[in-house]
């Protein structure tokens, strides 16, 4: 595995992986309204760096890999969930301050059957892009650990 | 189409082959394998809890009016159990990796360094 | 301050939780800065669980309600609605004494923590996984929702198997790891089928709301046997202790304390789930004598395994595993006798619950203890161990109060609680107390073995170092206090604390239901 695809398998990977991102974070972005969410989209977007993992070998992505950044990426993600749910002391924990509000995304909703407003839900989409971030670099830290490391003591 | 209690039993089986498999299997990654079963079967069970008869997703974008719609809550008690699982695993596998490392085997029954 | 207070149960969630994600971040600025930063987390949580603790208990132990994400946060049933719609944290007189447990264990933990990493690296990983364990149990004390409950449950058995295979150049830890991760994770499967299945028949997760709609029928009978037989897994009675030597044994030393916290807090779990939400619908007489036979069974066992070990931690933790047995014959008596409520159920209550935080202070005690001795002679073997007390003064005094406090020797407040449950138990059965009695005596015994093993003899040929750093033995002093004044003024403390805690459970279901439904 660690030399890596054939030719056909690594340019179709460098093509398809943009799209995997894509809808990723389409996901992410949407679960307030389709189904999805910050876990869910996570996951799409850490399967797509499995994707390149595989398709390139642990060898072929040396340089481009850092540990480190994802480790600190992680818990970026995990302290901006805790800060949006401070966010609203004020009234409670985890209260949805721009909820229905105005400001960003803060435009009210109907009750029942409507027709998908992005804008809405105040520190919902937020939270799901902070769970999202911490999922999918969370996930790629398992599988760069699982992959890479435990091929280093074959190779010994 | 009415499937009765099928989906019941079907969780009912999956909960016992994985409890089979825990108590009769040697190597390790077939007892991480077994809980895994075990998980499956109980998310299938709580996803169950909420189906209404000809009820559609609880999604009220684009939603057609009138229709009766299935119960959201055991949905999300399904996702957070599937989260859990997948930390659960994770943890597991990285445990039997460094096993595999200490001992050079993955028999359960070979790996007896705490005893008493 | 009071806007402090009102707040207290989720913050003393949120705050350890912020911690465990801020020290990896803050560790890289240096190791000074990253152990100010885990101290500050770590005195203001226990100054909030102070807090909690003394507006629960004024009050009488009457419950107060937080509701997530609600406005305002205390108003559980907003207009017009029949049913608790968000997840809700109820504290009452138990949920506060237990979080006066965690925040003793916890904090005494990390200041011997400081010391005991002094000259080792890895320890943002390790503070991190143990502020984790510590939110996770303060989640799993101070919440009123069954799935949440499952949820905290499930992140203490993550963190608490990050930290016992921790080492990881020893292989023994990770097969121990592997164990325990796999038997937490099959228990905490059993709960999350019990809850599925009280929600299809009743449809709520609130622990207040289902209470109310209990029946007593098939369903709830089956989960019942579910939730009991998960939780005692998680807490250790036997037969289902396997995994307990193997744990609190490879852990690094400060945390064998913290996952006693653990066990206890799933014991809590068992006790809510059996006195406020089954209460009496289901025959609280038959669970009452189920309990009582484990409880019998793991006293006696533990007991007697402990006399066979040569490794000092797996004989604490032997011990410990014990000890949960003499809570389980306390609260146990108290179930079987609910209905006819006499006298002697309510001071058996008393005994079982005082004894969690006396076996919490004992058994925290000695393994610190254990750790200090552990680190002078460089081995946990007490064959090849001796003399330490010619070198180690005060940290054989602190291991001699700690072993006669735990096998009941007056004036320690081992003996106070245990003195509640052998006057009560012998009113019910006379056969309780003297297995009781009889195990505390082995006990004895045991740590009478232990200190010959470790301590006395002639003195070690290799020094490994004198005393203990100070940075360690002030935190086993602070413990030691705790178990002295308890002991001496027992009576002050059971009125204070353990009373409200044991009347919440007692008579308070009604009121705990009321809080949430209102009347």
């Amino acid at each position: 595995m660690n030399g890596g695809m054939s030719v056909i398998v690594r340019t179709v990977s460098r093509f398809v992986y943009g799209l995997i991102l894509v809808f990723g974070f389409y996901v992410i972005m949407h679960g307030h309204l389709t189904p999805g969410g910050g876990f869910q989209g996570g996951a799409v977007v850490a399967s797509a760096f499995a994707l390149l993992l595989v398709a390139f070998g642990a060898a072929g992505l040396k340089g481009r890999l850092n540990a480190h950044l994802l480790q600190s990426l992680e818990e970026v993600g995990a302290l901006a969930f805790l800060a949006l749910g401070f966010l609203g002391i004020g009234t409670a924990f985890f209260y949805n301050l721009l909820a229905n509000s105005g400001s960003l995304f803060g435009a009210s909703v109907p009750i029942g059957p409507n027709s998908g407003i992005l804008d809405s839900a105040g520190t919902l989409p937020l939270m799901n892009w902070a769970v999202g971030l911490k999922v999918m670099t969370g996930i790629a830290s398992i599988v760069i650990v699982m992959l890479i490391g435990a091929r280093k003591e074959e190779t010994e | 189409m009415n499937v009765g209690n099928l989906p019941f039993i079907v969780s009912a089986l999956l909960v016992v082959l994985g409890i089979y498999t825990l108590l009769f299997k040697r190597n390790l990654i077939k007892l991480v394998i077994g809980v895994s079963l075990i998980e499956t079967g109980v998310n299938l069970f709580l996803v169950m809890l909420g189906y209404r008869s000809e009820g559609i997703a609880p999604i009220y974008t684009f939603a057609p009016a009138g229709e009766r719609m299935v119960l959201p809550t055991p949905q999300a008690l399904t996702l957070t159990s599937i989260v859990i699982g997948l930390a659960t695993t994770a943890l597991l596998l990285s445990f039997a990796v460094f096993i595999w490392r200490h001992y050079g085997t993955l028999d359960v029954h070979k790996i007896k360094e705490l005893k008493g | 301050m009071s806007a402090l207070s009102v707040h207290a149960p989720v913050l003393l969630i949120a705050i350890p939780l912020l911690g465990a994600f801020a020290v990896p971040l803050i560790g890289k600025l240096g190791r000074g800065v990253r152990d100010v930063f885990v101290g500050l987390i770590a005195a203001f949580t226990a100054a909030l669980a102070g807090l909690l603790a003394a507006d629960v208990f004024g009050r009488g132990g009457a419950a107060s309600v937080y509701v997530l994400g609600g406005k305002p946060f205390n108003i559980p049933l907003p207009s017009g609605m029949t049913a608790p719609i968000r997840i809700l944290l109820e504290v009452d007189g138990m949920s506060a004494f237990m979080g006066l447990i965690t925040a003793l264990v916890t904090i005494t933990a990390i200041a011997f923590s400081f010391s005991y990493w002094k000259k080792r690296s890895g320890g943002n990983m390790y503070y991190s996984l143990l502020l984790l364990l510590t939110a996770g149990i303060f989640g799993m004390e101070m919440t009123g929702d069954m799935f949440n409950f499952f949820v905290f449950l499930e992140v203490t058995s993550i963190a608490a198997c990050g930290l016992i295979g921790f080492r990881v150049w020893l292989g023994r830890s990770q097969e121990a790891g592997f164990k325990v991760m796999t038997l937490y994770t099959v228990s905490g499967l059993f709960v999350l089928l019990a809850v599925g299945l009280l929600y299809g028949e009743h449809g709520g997760l609130n622990i207040a709301y289902l209470a109310h709609g209990l029946t007593g029928g098939l369903i709830d009978k089956i989960a019942l046997g579910l939730l009991l037989t998960g939780l005692a897994m998680k807490a250790g009675a036997v037969p289902m202790h396997m995994w307990a030597p193997d744990a609190y044994g490879e852990a690094p030393a400060p945390t064998s304390a913290v996952l006693v916290a653990n066990s206890q807090a799933s014991l809590y779990g068992l006790f809510r789930v059996l006195f406020t939400l089954f209460g009496i619908t289901v025959s609280a007489a038959t669970t009452g004598w189920i309990l009582i036979g484990f409880a019998l069974l793991t006293i006696f066992v533990g007991v007697t395994m402990a006399l066979v070990q040569n490794d000092i931690k797996r004989l604490i933790a032997y011990g410990a595993v014990s000890q949960i047995g003499y809570m389980l014959l306390g609260v146990g008596v108290g179930l079987a006798t609910i209905v006819a409520k006499p006298a002697y159920g309510l001071v058996a209550m008393q005994g079982g619950i005082f004894h969690m935080i006396n076996d919490a202070a004992c058994i925290g005690l000695l393994f610190l203890v254990a750790g200090a001795i552990s680190r002078a002679a460089g081995t946990r073997d007490l064959n090849k161990m001796g003399g330490l007390a010619h070198t180690m003064k005060y940290t054989s005094v602190f291991f001699v109060i700690g072993a006669f406090a735990l096998a009941g020797v007056p004036p320690f407040n081992g003996f106070a609680s245990k003195f509640l449950i052998y006057e009560a138990s012998f009113k019910l059965s006379p056969f309780l107390a003297i297995i009781a009695i009889l195990s505390s005596i082995l006990l004895l015994a045991v740590f009478v073995k232990a200190f010959q093993g470790a301590f006395l003899g002639p003195r070690p040929a290799s020094p490994g170092g004198g005393e203990a750093p100070l940075g360690m033995l002030i935190p086993m002093a602070v413990l030691t206090l705790v178990v002295i004044a308890f002991g001496l003024f027992p009576g002050f403390f059971v009125e204070r604390i353990v009373t409200p805690a044991a009347r919440a459970l007692w008579f308070g279901r009604d009121a705990y239901i009321s809080a949430i439904l209102g009347g």
